[in-house]
């Protein structure tokens, strides 16, 4: 990797000022380090400077009335570990553990999960290969007639990106209408999970409207009912230490047997955690065990996917993903 | 069969044992980078290095411009055979272009970095399945085509034929070690530590290539963090090392990165196989044919021997198998836990299930009509069987008796059930060896061999070994090995260290025993048996002398120690001496979901005499966690676009975690093979490795319907 230099920031103000981009320092922040200490090495990103934020007070974890207060620098273990979410947010505990490894868990903080890049193969390999993400206008391997396609996306993507966002707890935080605070340059500000990933559309090389220059300070999630009724469903290969091939986050509200109120994102189909409104919609009066009903409700909303003809079963498995989580979430809290 | 556990797992728990890259640290150690070909094939039009030469820190950039010229290697298995940085041609994406030398490790990457390289690029195939209207007959080994009988006819007469084409997937060795080199050239003379499966190739071959005679090379390989074949010939980094430490001097140390390793040594080659059984309605086969084809590289050839056990497994009247490789521009395939019956029999053990199906034949009894009491290939006897026992202990332990014979027939909750069943079977590689055990005065007993430690427990056994002849405990034994300055040995590979190196050593440590019996006796001598070492003791069993300590004894020579050789060679009389094993495998598959996981594996091998039961449960078990990384989730796929496999690190290559790994239950029968070497003993390091790919698809079947040929087995193939 190129030499960089190494600073750490006493106070978010400071912090800021190194990396807003009017400054010219080339500066990038560092927190957990489990993703950019990766991404240094595969030349992915070469900063000149790195700005060590761990100092900065931005750990809290609290749960009040008012929903969940998790700061950017708070540990996906710590955040797994604490009674409040596990009781109350029982999906974000689960999409926590079933991400990455217990050490890397440890280290990786909550902000710095939400801003990890794709793993799609081309994007992440050894060399610069054709990817629009890395190397803009250089274009999308995975769309050749023989590329990886089995872990690309089958909504949201287009002509010239097809990766996916790889993060668990993202598509927990989603579907709970978790909303991402930021500062920077410009000054604070809020934005609602769900709009915080972008669609690649033309520029794949911007995951994010995370302006350049600001940080993530935390995410919160609104109090709701939904929320101790939720299961996250993580189906990939390997049965640990793996990436979703496909994962859904549902959240229910159930009376007599009966789905009042539903919350669904899936993981692994789609550039963001992909919400499904419509889905959503249609459960409400469905009742929660009978699978077939379940079923002939969320299936409308995967009509709108785009498989590519190496990823068309995905569309099938998040059905399928969604039905089972459902009948988790549900059955979880009896 | 005795316990003992791991001499040497201290030592590897806290670190104190030093792998290759663990020695010479500090200053004047210099660090080297690898600028590889990034195209399949061509020829390089540009290589500028001046940017990598003015970077902070670089000591030398050599390409093949300027790299010293080396001798075409003429010893040593370098059957890769192309000398790096030799010209400009590209035969493989990461065929090493040039090698940066600087002071620091990120400084050489930063440098090799800067490397500006353009090439020509020619069309060229990375995918075997592009390759098969190229496939030829390979010029290399033996048993490339082998028939006894007459299979048309056996095929003609029987009452059905299964006929079906099966495949593995190209896999990557991936030890947690990635192979890495030190090399020092001072005052006229190389040292390399390696991680190595073979100190002594390495420095036949290193000293070939660079024209220095074998003495003034010293390869030295304390412990290997794995090798599973990857480090088992010599690859070019290796050659690569010492090149550089010529040619700048001093210590150069060279570690291949974890996406390296996918293309700087060999991998297992994606194999294309068919495999056509004719059997009455009985079960009885009347013709067994199994063909394959593997990948091969451009420019030498590796063959994948696939129908070789499908040679000797079976009792049928007619039996064919032949090979073919399909040239495929990666660096050449080389042999991978396990290697051809690997392959092989999970095209055979499938194809077996296949057939009980079609009969309705339990697949554990169409096994058992079929059992070869001979070699039904050549006609010879095997040195020992018992499969037979394997069988039926396997059943036992696994609970088959009452299997239900139909798909889908159990489940439990949302849980399909699966049971599925193999037979296993692997060659018995022995390989010349030699060994010195020495006693001192206080009663301590040295090995040396110049074998490897791979993480298979030579640290562990060989002190049995020579503690059993002494007749004292193993725990008074060490053993220097890893090291050309000790007596030769072989490679460890084709699951031979412990039958051959352990031959080598127990005749040493009978020499031994006879010199001190000798030295006891003053005139005449006595036979070994007659000599036991109690701690610093020797108690002699006949004769007035009775006991006395070894200080006396080697007093009267005024030593301190004494020494004595052995030696150990194969000979063939004349029987086939081969491995078995029953695998009995459960599989869960998730009625909707579709993912296979594995609940439990039953093994139960023939060996021969086991040595450690420890030790060798733990390779057995190991080799089941292989078994299910073959089965359901190793796969390297290649792009052909860009000529290159995908993925070239652990996110892309899937092994097997804890998550993955629940009950496994390997045992052995009893049996001493007398006709295997001096312990009775035979391999198992790619025992446990074999047969469990089929027993897993077979449970897969078993539990869905659903029969799965081409390996991995993926949730999208389950996906109904």
């Amino acid at each position: 990797m190129r030499d960089f230099a190494y600073t750490r920031a006493g106070d978010t103000r400071s912090a800021l000022a190194v990396l807003d981009p009017a400054a010219g320092t080339g500066a990038r922040p560092i927190a957990g380090g489990t993703e950019l200490v990766n991404l240094l090495k595969e030349r992915i990103e070469e900063p000149d400077l790195l700005v060590d934020i761990n100092g900065l007070p931005l750990a809290e974890i609290a749960a009040g009335d008012d929903g969940l207060r998790l700061g950017a620098l708070a540990r996906m273990s710590d955040v797994a570990a604490h009674p409040a979410v596990r009781a109350g947010y029982p999906m974000i505990a689960q999409a926590l553990e079933l991400s990455a490894s217990p050490q890397l868990r440890n280290m990786a903080s909550m902000g710095g999960n939400l801003l990890q890049r794709t793993r799609c193969p081309y994007f992440r390999a050894d060399a610069v290969l054709p990817c629009n993400k890395r190397t803009p206008g250089s274009g999308c391997a995975a769309l050749g007639d023989r590329g990886q396609q089995r872990t690309q996306a089958i909504f949201g993507g287009s002509d010239h990106c097809v990766a996916t966002h790889p993060s668990d707890v993202a598509v927990a935080l989603a579907a709970l209408d978790a909303q991402v605070h930021v500062t920077g340059p410009a000054g604070a500000g809020v934005i609602a999970l769900a709009d915080f990933h972008r669609l690649p559309g033309d520029a794949p090389e911007r995951d994010t409207v995370l302006p350049d220059g600001a940080l993530v300070t935390g995410i919160t999630v609104p109090a709701s009912p939904l929320a101790a009724r939720s299961a996250y469903l993580k189906v990939r290969e390997r049965a640990s230490y793996e990436f979703a091939l496909v994962s859904a986050a549902v959240a229910v509200e159930v009376a007599d047997g009966v789905v009042t109120a539903a919350r669904i994102a899936l993981g692994g189909v789609a550039p963001k955690p992909w919400r499904l409104p419509d889905a959503e919609a249609a459960l409400a009066g469905v009742r929660a065990d009978d699978e077939a009903a379940v079923r002939t409700a969320v299936e409308p909303s995967f009509a709108p996917a785009r498989p590519l003809p190496g990823n068309a079963f995905k569309v099938e498995l998040a059905v399928r993903t969604v039905v089972r989580a459902l009948a988790l979430a549900a059955g979880g809290a009896e | 069969m005795t316990a003992r556990t791991r001499a040497d797992g201290p030592a590897k728990v806290t670190g104190a044992a030093r792998y290759a890259a663990d020695w010479r640290h500090g200053d004047g150690v210099r660090y080297v980078a690898l600028v590889t070909a990034t195209i399949p094939a061509g020829r390089v039009t540009e290589l500028d290095t001046s940017a990598a030469e003015a970077a902070p820190g670089v000591v030398t950039v050599l390409t093949h411009r300027n790299a010293p010229p080396l001798s075409e290697v003429t010893e040593g298995p370098y059957v890769h055979g192309l000398l790096p940085l030799h010209d400009d041609l590209v035969r493989y994406e990461g065929e090493p272009l040039a090698v940066v030398v600087a002071d620091t490790l990120e400084r050489a990457q930063e440098a090799a970095a800067l490397v500006r390289v353009a090439y020509d690029r020619t069309d060229a195939v990375v995918d075997v399945d592009d390759a098969l209207d190229k496939a030829y007959s390979p010029a290399a080994a033996a048993r490339v085509d082998s028939s006894v009988g007459d299979v048309p006819a056996g095929l003609a007469a029987a009452d059905v034929v299964v006929e079906r084409a099966y495949s593995t997937a190209s896999r990557h060795h991936s030890p947690m070690e990635p192979a890495a080199t030190v090399a020092t050239w001072a005052d006229g003379e190389l040292t390399l530590y390696d991680a190595s499966q073979g100190v002594f190739n390495v420095r036949a071959v290193v000293a070939s290539a660079l024209g220095l005679p074998k003495e003034r090379v010293r390869v030295i390989a304390a412990y290997t963090g794995g090798g599973f074949g990857a480090k088992g010939f010599i690859w070019p980094h290796e050659i690569i090392a010492a090149m550089t430490a010529y040619t700048v001097g001093g210590t150069v140390k060279l570690v291949l990165t974890r996406a390296q390793s996918f293309t700087s040594h060999g991998y297992q080659p994606a194999t294309r196989q068919t495999v056509a059984l004719g059997a009455r309605t009985d079960g009885t086969l009347t013709a067994v044919r199994h063909t394959s084809v593997n990948a091969t590289s451009t420019y030498a050839e590796h063959l994948e021997l696939a129908g070789d056990g499908t040679n000797s497994m079976y009792a049928a009247p007619a039996i064919a198998t032949s090979h073919r490789v399909a040239p495929v521009a990666t660096i050449l395939p080389t042999p991978m836990r396990a290697p051809a019956e690997g392959v092989g029999m999970f095209a055979l053990e499938s194809a077996m299930d296949e057939l009980a199906y079609e009969l309705g034949v339990d697949p554990l009894e169409l096994r058992l009509r079929n059992y070869a009491e001979r070699d039904p290939s050549t006609g010879r006897e095997f040195s020992s069987k018992k499969l037979r026992e394997c069988y039926v202990e396997g059943a036992r332990r696994f609970g088959w008796a009452g299997r239900p014979m139909a798909p889908g027939s159990l489940r439990e909750g949302r849980d399909l059930v699966g049971w599925g069943m193999a037979s296993t079977t692997m060659f018995t590689a022995r390989m010349p060896a030699s060994a010195r055990v020495t006693i001192r005065a206080d009663g301590s007993v040295l090995i040396e061999v110049g074998t490897q430690e791979i993480g298979t427990g030579v640290y562990t056994v060989m002190p049995q070994v020579a503690a059993e002849v002494l007749g004292c405990s193993p725990d008074q034994v060490t053993i220097a090995l890893g090291d050309t300055l000790l007596p030769e040995a072989g490679m460890t590979a084709g699951s031979s260290t412990t039958a051959s190196v352990g031959s080598a050593v127990r005749a040493a440590a009978r020499a031994l025993a006879g010199k001190l019996a000798s030295m006891a006796f003053a005139e005449g001598g006595a036979p070994p048996e007659t000599v036991v070492i109690d701690g610093a003791d020797v108690v002699l069993s006949e004769g007035p002398v009775g006991r006395i300590s070894l200080r006396d004894l080697l007093g009267q020579t005024g030593a301190e120690q004494v020494s004595a050789d052995g030696a150990y060679s194969p000979d063939d009389d004349g029987y086939t001496i081969k491995t078995f094993g029953a695998v009995f495998a459960e599989v869960r598959v998730d009625a909707d979901l579709r993912l296979p996981r594995v609940s439990r594996i039953t093994g139960v091998y023939s060996a021969g005499r086991i040595i450690n039961e420890l030790t060798a449960r733990s390779q057995m078990t190991g080799g089941m966690i292989w078994g299910i990384g073959q089965a359901l989730l190793e796969q390297s796929v290649p792009e052909p676009a860009l000529g290159r496999f995908v993925s070239k690190n652990l996110a892309g290559y899937l092994v097997p975690v804890n998550a993955d790994v629940h009950t496994l239950d390997a045992s052995f029968v009893e049996e001493y093979d007398p006709h295997s070497g001096a312990l009775g003993g035979k391999g198992i390091g790619e025992l446990g490795a074999s047969g469990v790919g089929a027993a897993i698809a077979n449970a897969v079947h078993h539990a869905t319907g659903i029969r799965v040929r081409d390996l991995p087995v993926t949730p999208e193939d389950l996906l109904v």
